[in-house]
């Protein structure tokens, strides 16, 4: 223990007591836990009804992915993450230019990849293969669906972190910001190759 | 894409129409007006008193963790007052309807209510108590107790706070609009598969059940990620990891179960939402549907929740126990260890909730065996209270009699659960209300410990005791209620009696179920005298003044600051030395030492937006229940504009000077959490200024 007089109370250094970059990327972090569970768990409903009893006489996975084209979906999403890695490398010589023509580069892959998977999807259920018509379909659609919605709200942050990127100075609020939505870009695009591998390349082999 | 429903939409108000008010059952026409008198009464007095400024200016947009806190316990508290309603009027079905010569009353053929309106009254008492009394009680107490007890100013993200408590406003508003528009699920709380899908569910009771979860679940992942950063980050110097408070604690570990385990029940409700409103397959009868694959699912959550729920509540018990005892917690690093074990087994045993799927033996036999591991560390908790309590000073305050109470029905529902964990048994009493009475002794532990909780810290909140006598009352006459309606239970579970019957129609239950009846009465006094407890508190609060360590045997950081608390918390942070710091700080004669100079404290500005968040997600539920598409659309683009708002706002934050903690501090009374004009301005309205 301490001597006669020990120190009771604290004046804490302000930096000390508001390390808000550092707490709000762990808050970040417990959602990226939080959103893998929700992940995990379409992920074993899709486990288990990957079977050909629920497939129900429609098709099973080898009749419906395309490994190469999710293979250029792959590199699309990853250029996209790469990209927005590259506007934080200009954040950080405070290059507003670059940092927005970066992040419009990201946000036009983002955006690519999405009418990609809406095309794809447009193209299955003009086949015939829509959710509705077995259960491995139904839950084929909602797990690339819920990436694909990932991927919305992504572009939908970019929007906004370009228009305050552009308007607003440099505080430490915007950096917060802009490394929050890196850490959710490479969120999604992590969750992207467990979609790629269990789904698409499981399902062609 | 969209399912196509037979029977009438219109595209202003989708299903919705005048023929969903129920008017003319006598009952809800009862409920309605009950609830309108009460509503109607609260804003009269509201705006007799002039407070609507007050009430906005101070609580509705308020993001200080205390007042979410309080606000959270009353949002519980209410829902509690509901769902005990509805387990009174179980009961007294169950009790007038026992055998095929009981008479009809109002529509029903036995007893007093239809089946129909039976089976909504059960789901809704089970989804109540568990999800929107007990869940806001806990977190509004986490909210309230874990910032104190580490020795922070706030949580790590007050403004996430005040959206999840107005998220669960939010749920909790759409189950009471139930009532009176359109119906509730009659499915279960649990959502009995394929019962819950469209073909033998067509109304919206299960669309109001499930939107209901689906936005209280959001909230309590919200709340459970705000209470980790704030353990991890906003912890006073010198309070390390094994210096924290229990309570602490088992916040932490049930807030990490809450954050991975809602995520699945997000999962297991959407796809239940896609079936019903897309027209998939995922769980239905047929063309490749799963049925268990939701059961699983559902109790994949539901189990971890279970423990989401106790975890909290064993932590109060190990709060109140040391304080009434004078004696430091009995082997506080196992009671850590206790609870974590207990947090990490929950992921484990989910499948005990259905033994009966048909699973090959060795799986039974794998979750009974996990299931029954849960009783070592929970073990290792009874002893060590034991133990604490053994050779104390004991006072029999209304907090120690409720966790005393609680270590009681733990040891009930304990070993009840013990029986249950063994596949054998379960087959045979499965589905009968000796499971009831088992889960109600694990609930009703909860439901203590609260109670014990809310007496104990809440000098600390306001500054003044709840009357004891009134409180001894309750507990007595609360505990009689528990004997005599679960006791019985136990006994109708072996004579066989299944749950969820609207009709017992076995007349030799008859004895067991007017126990019953009479036990649900004991409750009605209890209640009683809750009321009359807070009521005499309120009324003689001036005789009842404490200082700072309110029960004068506290021995965490919480009652070191004054009672009622100031907004800031500290007016100067805390440095920590030991595991029971303020008893830490008597030993030495240091407890009364004040700071010697003060510093300026930056804290939140009021904000409207977590309110009209949570405005806008009940509009959002409600539109999705009745599939008024367009307002579906415009609530989503609402909160979504919220959000995004509030990433443009500049000045979130204030600084108190030092001067005014100086002067604060150095009144006679603390500036205490009912004080008026003490908050800044809120931050939107300064903008439009």
């Amino acid at each position: 223990m301490s001597g006669s007089n020990p120190t009771l109370w604290v004046n804490l250094d302000e930096s000390e007591a508001h390390d808000s970059i550092g707490v709000t990327t762990f808050g970040l972090w417990l959602f990226a836990l939080s959103d893998a569970i929700l992940f995990g768990a379409l992920f074993a409903a899709y486990a288990v009804l990957d079977h050909p009893y629920n497939a129900a006489g429609g098709p099973t996975a080898s009749q419906i992915v395309h490994p190469l084209s999710a293979f250029w979906d792959t590199v699309i999403i990853f250029s996209a993450v790469a990209a927005y890695g590259f506007a934080t490398v200009a954040m950080k010589t405070r290059n507003r230019v670059w940092c927005l023509a970066w992040m419009l580069l990201a946000a036009a892959l983002g955006a690519l990849f999405l009418s990609r998977a809406s095309t794809s999807f447009a193209a299955m259920v003009s086949a015939g293969n829509s959710p509705e018509r077995s259960g491995y379909l139904s839950i084929y659609f909602i797990l690339v669906a819920v990436h694909a919605i990932h991927v919305l709200v992504g572009l939908l942050w970019m929007a906004v972190m370009m228009i305050q990127v552009a308007l607003m100075e440099w505080s430490e609020k915007l950096v917060t910001r802009m490394l929050l939505l890196r850490l959710y870009w490479t969120l999604q695009a992590s969750v992207w190759v467990c979609i790629f591998a269990f789904v698409v390349l499981r399902g062609a082999a | 894409m969209l399912v196509h429903l037979a029977g009438q939409w219109s595209p202003l108000l989708g299903r919705l129409s005048l023929s969903e008010i129920p008017y003319t059952s006598p009952i809800v026409l009862g409920a309605f007006g009950f609830a309108c008198a009460c509503g109607a009464i609260l804003l009269a007095t509201v705006t007799y008193y002039g407070k609507w400024g007050y009430l906005i200016r101070e609580w509705i947009t308020s993001l200080d963790h205390k007042k979410i806190g309080v606000m959270y316990i009353i949002l519980g508290l209410v829902m509690m007052f509901r769902g005990f309603i509805d387990a009174l009027m179980i009961r007294t079905q169950q009790v007038m309807a026992y055998g095929p010569h009981t008479p009809g009353h109002l529509e029903a053929l036995h007893g007093y209510l239809p089946p129909f309106h039976f089976d909504q009254i059960y789901s809704s008492h089970g989804v109540i108590m568990i999800l929107l009394a007990v869940t806001p009680l806990l977190a509004g107490l986490m909210n309230l107790i874990v910032p104190l007890q580490i020795g922070a100013r706030d949580m790590a993200f007050p403004y996430l706070n005040a959206v999840s408590l107005w998220l669960a406003a939010a749920a909790a508003s759409l189950v009471m609009i139930s009532l009176f528009v359109g119906d509730f699920t009659h499915d279960g709380w649990i959502g009995l598969i394929p019962l819950t899908e469209l073909p033998y569910s067509r109304d919206v009771g299960v669309d109001y059940w499930m939107w209901a979860l689906q936005i209280s679940g959001a909230g309590t992942t919200l709340t459970s990620l705000n209470i980790i950063a704030t353990i991890v980050y906003r912890r006073a110097p010198g309070m390390t990891w094994f210096r924290l408070p229990i309570f602490t604690w088992t916040a932490l570990s049930t807030s990490i179960i809450g954050l991975t385990a809602f995520p699945v029940l997000t999962v297991a409700l959407g796809l239940l939402g896609a079936d019903r409103y897309l027209g998939t397959h995922i769980f239905t009868a047929g063309l490749g549907g799963n049925l268990m694959l939701y059961t699983n699912l559902f109790w994949l959550w539901g189990h971890p929740e279970v423990y989401f729920v106790v975890l909290p509540a064993f932590g109060i018990v190990s709060e109140i126990i040391p304080t009434f005892a004078e004696k430091p917690l009995f082997g506080y690093i196992t009671m850590v260890g206790a609870t974590f074990a207990i947090a990490g087994i929950s992921w484990l045993v989910w499948l005990h909730h259905f033994f009966t799927m048909g699973a090959a033996p060795n799986v039974n036999l794998l979750f009974g065996v996990a299931t029954m591991l849960i009783g070592i560390p929970t073990g290792v908790k009874v002893f060590n209270w034991t133990l604490t309590l053994y050779r104390g000073r004991l006072r029999f305050d209304p907090p120690m009699l409720w966790a005393i109470g609680a270590v009681f029905l733990l040891l009930a529902g304990g070993l009840s659960g013990m029986m249950l964990a063994i596949p054998p048994i379960n087959y045979t009493v499965h589905n009968s209300v000796f499971v009831i009475a088992h889960f109600h002794m694990m609930m009703l532990l909860i439901a203590y410990s609260i109670f014990g909780a809310i007496t104990y810290w809440f000098p600390k909140v306001f500054g003044f005791t709840l009357d004891p006598v009134t409180g001894r009352r309750a507990f007595i006459f609360f505990s009689a209620g528990t004997i005599l309606v679960f006791g019985a239970m136990f006994g109708l579970g072996f004579m066989g009696m299944t749950r969820r019957l609207d009709f017992p129609d076995n007349p030799s239950w008859f004895p067991l179920l007017t126990v019953e009846e009479i036990g649900i009465f004991c409750y009605c006094v209890a209640t009683y005298y809750l009321f009359r407890m807070l009521w005499i508190g309120l009324r003689d609060h001036a005789q009842h003044r404490v200082g700072a360590d309110a029960w004068e045997t506290g021995r965490t950081l919480e009652w070191l600051t004054p009672s009622p608390v100031p907004f800031y918390n500290w007016a100067v942070t805390p440095q920590v030395h030991a595991l029971d710091e303020l008893t830490w700080r008597r030993a030495r004669g240091l407890h009364r030492q004040e700071p010697r100079q003060y510093e300026d404290i930056h804290l939140p500005k009021n904000s409207l937006l977590p309110a009209l968040i949570g405005a806008l997600a009940f509009a959002f539920g409600f539109a999705l229940v009745w599939r008024i598409w367009w307002l579906t659309g415009v609530t989503l683009i609402g909160m979504i504009v919220v959000v995004i708002l509030r990433g443009f706002a500049r000045d979130t934050e204030y600084v108190l000077p030092a001067a005014k903690v100086a002067e604060m501090e150095g009144r006679l009374e603390s500036p205490g959490i009912v004080e008026d004009h003490i908050s800044p301005e809120i931050a939107e309205l300064e903008v439009l200024s």
